[in-house]
């Protein structure tokens, strides 16, 4: 048992082009964790709302929507790691709640996406980099991902065929999240034909299919401590482990580009915290912006060895019913990455699981969870563990 | 604005890439010797470590007595990406590759020159730095074939 605990999880339904205000979105999520966690606003002393900025036109979300929540007068502050937003906003409850300065906090991610087209989201993506150095050579998040994607291929002989099996499983989840974006069936086959979309070059060697797509949505967690999970919830779900990394923001400032080095510091640490190795994790959520990214996270993690990601996928290891399921509510990919919202909709599926509320996305009997979620190119990092 | 006021901005750098989204820098000398032909990186002069892109401070002894120093010879290409797709204000560039060059001492981020083909392109092969005019008349530099 942990010192903190997750008693309340929400997320809305993550879509393209939401049909209300950046509030009325935070709303979706905050609501549901709200009545998962059988609380009431009142029983809130904090929240941390969390997002990428500049998707939307609202300086200071944090106090509009602690206005249309009720959460006023209680503090409030914004948090921003790009897409690891909210899983270091997971980190920061944790600290409030630790050092007794809070009791319950509310953890808000947010993004909504679709008030700007796909290239200017692009360009706002593109300057989460190097503004000064980097974004004047024109440069975008899947250009960068496709550069360790061309690494990694080459060291390690890691195949377009293999990517596309990363699609596939999380197609096969996808179509059962009712909250995924991307909910129809993909085959590996509409990778090599020419005229499906998936097969479309992005930037090279990634296709359509390799890449996440924009969306809007929100998740919300209620963090607290030990005897007030105890007493106000049935289920708490335990954080055994905390890590957090970040690594040089221009790419010339790497050594690594065949993993991050975010991700595996970051895994060490709460490893390590959690008292816990690779092999006890039973389920896991990882960040797969993009097909790469999750084989790279299987290297990273400890799941297989370097190099050896690939096998995990091809001999469907990661699928429910193999030995480290990952990403089985659809991933990034099937869900769509409303930034700020994605590490808290990460936590979510791996809370459900390890409650056995997750449904059709259950594996069997989960008792220690892992959540792998990363802000830009691999610029920061965050891995969660935990457990029942 | 006053006339004087108008003088002291050195914004020099807004010339750097295709569009750029910095105007003021300590380093914007880097922009007088890409006119001149030369890319250019700095050196620390109180520890000697050694940068690119060039900064005005040193994180390592907090220094800001720097010098600057030719980037020269050939780096090994590390990865590359050819983009299809383009950020606002890029899209007359494409298609246009980006990468990384190692040098040893530094690496150095930034684009393959259009003439290049993509068929002769091969990770590890030696390239080098050399400054590029663009179609707007913006700077910038580039990788060819060593
Ligand atoms: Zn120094």
């Amino acid at each position: 048992m942990g010192k903190v605990a997750i008693i309340g999880v929400g997320q809305s339904a993550f879509v393209r082009g939401y049909p209300g205000s950046i509030r009325e979105l935070a709303f979706d999520g905050f609501k549901e964790a709200l009545e998962d966690a059988q609380i009431s606003v009142k029983d809130i002393d904090a929240s941390i709302i969390c997002s990428a900025p500049e998707y939307d036109k609202q300086r200071s979300p944090s106090g509009v929507f602690a206005e249309y929540l009720g959460l006023i007068p209680q503090p409030t502050c914004y948090l921003e790691s790009l897409c690891s937003s909210t899983s270091m906003g997971l980190r920061m409850a944790y600290s409030l709640v630790q050092s007794g300065l809070h009791d319950v906090v509310a953890v808000l991610g947010f993004q909504k996406m679709s008030e700007i087209s796909s290239a200017e989201s692009q360009e706002r993506m593109g300057r989460g980099a190097d503004i000064q150095w980097e974004s004047p050579f024109g440069t975008m998040m899947p250009a960068y991902y496709a550069m360790f994607a061309k690494a990694h291929m080459e060291k390690y002989g890691t195949t377009l065929e293999d990517m596309a099996l990363v699609r596939v499983k999380s197609a096969t989840y996808g179509q059962v999240n009712e909250k995924a974006l991307f909910r129809k069936p993909v085959a590996a086959e509409n990778f090599s034909d020419p005229n499906h979309f998936m097969s479309g070059p992005v930037s090279s060697p990634l296709r359509v299919g390799d890449c996440c797509a924009n969306a809007d949505g929100s998740s919300c967690l209620i963090v607290t401590n030990k005897e007030k999970a105890k007493a106000m919830s049935k289920k708490p779900i335990w954080i055994l482990g905390l890590g957090a990394a970040s690594a040089s923001v221009n790419m010339s400032g790497r050594d690594l580009f065949t993993g991050l080095s975010v991700a595996r510091q970051a895994a060490e640490q709460a490893y390590k915290m959690a008292g816990v190795n690779p092999k006890d994790i039973d389920v896991a959520e990882v960040h797969d912006c993009f097909t790469i990214s999750e084989i790279m996270a299987y290297e990273d993690l400890g799941f297989a060895k370097l190099g050896e990601g690939k096998e995990l996928v091809r001999n469907k290891e990661t699928y429910k019913e193999g030995r480290i399921p990952v990403n089985v509510d659809g991933g990034l990919l099937s869900k769509g990455h409303p930034i700020g919202a994605t590490g808290g909709s990460q936590i979510r599926t791996i809370v459900l699981e390890l409650r056995g509320d997750a449904g059709e996305m259950q594996v069997k009997n989960p008792e220690i969870g892992l959540i792998h979620n990363i802000g830009g190119v691999g610029l920061y990092g965050a891995v969660t563990i935990l457990g029942r | 604005m006053s006339q004087k006021e108008k003088k002291d901005i050195d914004d020099r750098f807004k010339k750097f890439g295709t569009v750029s989204f910095t105007s003021l820098t300590k380093v914007n000398d880097f922009i007088d010797y890409l006119e001149k032909g030369k890319v250019m990186g700095t050196r620390c002069k109180d520890c000697g470590q050694v940068f690119f892109p060039p900064r005005a401070n040193c994180y390592k002894c907090l220094s800001s007595n720097i010098e600057w120093f030719e980037v020269a010879g050939k780096g090994k290409l590390l990865t590359y990406s050819k983009l299809k797709y383009a950020p606002v204000g890029f899209e007359n560039d494409l298609p246009y590759s980006i990468a990384v060059l190692d040098y040893g001492d530094y690496k150095i981020f930034g684009r393959i020159a259009g003439s290049v083909p993509e068929e002769e392109i091969k990770l590890g092969m030696e390239m080098k730095t050399v400054v590029n005019t663009l179609p707007n008349g913006q700077l910038n530099y580039v990788f060819e074939k060593a």
